[in-house]
């Protein structure tokens, strides 16, 4: 087993290293990386190629966890091009996009307490999901236009994890009443 | 996580919870958010004709440290002049707490809030026109 260590998670996966990605594509070269690197087919190998084969294994699934979510690739993608994101730091939003996001946890507030809420907490999911999917979008669209609208990326993907921690508190909820 | 007593305390009765009217020429408004936890913090002043800091509420969307930072801000801006509240530090508000490292980031989005605020409230003095559309 000849392993490069030095290979990025689009190169150990033989993909362009971009955003765009098909995700059936991705789960079959998956499975494929997976069977070839699996410890069962170690089993009477070296201690030394089991060794490694455990460890391939695992930059495998942490390579697909990381490339299969989107925002999870694309502040991939700012680490491999020296951009990457510091959550410390990187605060900066604009006013109008967090009085949406307070009015829309008011939003869910309220639809916890009504009597329909399950019914509630679904066309909120819903309003969310759509947001979230036109940002990735907007997102995939700043990608394609590189260095030039760097800031214009970094700010879809904070806007981006907002979003998400939203439809998980939802689904949370969600879970909570049923 | 285990939260400090003091941060407990906040998170379970959070003082000066609320809104007020940004519409009105004496309320100055922040609004920030953490995106590393999707955090969004709320908080307003209520400043009189010499300056001073005469109310202030707020609400966030947070964790415990969140919640108790902002809590805790409200109580001690009261009182203060639209200066003495711009020097909080995230330090102190930390430090009062006992905030572990990985919240200390909680603290840093309270004062961001406070700054914001007052800038907000300033920018209105400083801008006469906007007073037309309170009322």
């Amino acid at each position: 087993m000849q392993v490069d260590w030095s290979k990025n998670f689009f190169e150990l996966f033989g993909l362009p290293v971009q955003f765009d990605l098909d995700p059936s594509d991705l789960l079959t070269r998956y499975r494929e990386l997976q069977r070839r690197v699996h410890p069962d087919k170690f089993a009477s190998a070296s201690a030394e190629e089991r060794r490694l084969s455990m460890q391939l294994t695992t930059l495998v699934n942490e390579g697909y966890q990381t490339l299969r979510d989107p925002v999870r690739r694309a502040r991939y993608l700012l680490e491999l091009s020296g951009a990457a994101m510091n959550d410390e730091t990187d605060t900066s939003m604009k006013p109008e996009f967090l009085v949406e996001q307070m009015e829309l946890r008011e939003a869910l507030e309220e639809a916890c307490a009504r009597e329909d809420s399950l019914r509630r907490l679904a066309e909120l999911a819903n309003d969310i999901e759509r947001r979230h999917a036109a940002k990735l979008e907007e997102l995939r669209d700043y990608f394609s236009r590189g260095q030039s609208a760097l800031a214009a990326t970094r700010n879809a993907v904070r806007e981006l994890q907002f979003l998400g921690k939203l439809l998980r508190e939802i689904r949370d909820q969600e879970e909570e009443l049923t | 996580m285990a939260y400090s007593d003091k941060v407990l305390d906040h998170y379970e009765n959070p003082r000066n919870v609320g809104s007020f009217d940004k519409g009105d020429p004496n309320i100055g408004t922040g609004m920030v958010g953490a995106p590393a936890c999707g955090d969004v913090m709320k908080l307003q002043i209520k400043v009189n004709g010499q300056g001073v800091i005469e109310d202030a509420k707020f609400k966030t969307y947070g964790c415990g440290s969140a919640i108790a930072s902002s809590s805790l801000l409200t109580e001690w801006v009261k009182g203060k002049t639209l200066n003495e509240a711009a020097q909080i530090k995230n330090t102190q508000i930390a430090e009062e707490l006992a905030l572990p490292p990985v919240k200390i980031h909680c603290s840093v989005l309270a004062e961001d809030a406070i700054k914001a605020a007052i800038a907000d409230y300033q920018s209105k003095t400083a801008g006469g026109d906007d007073k037309a559309d309170a009322a």
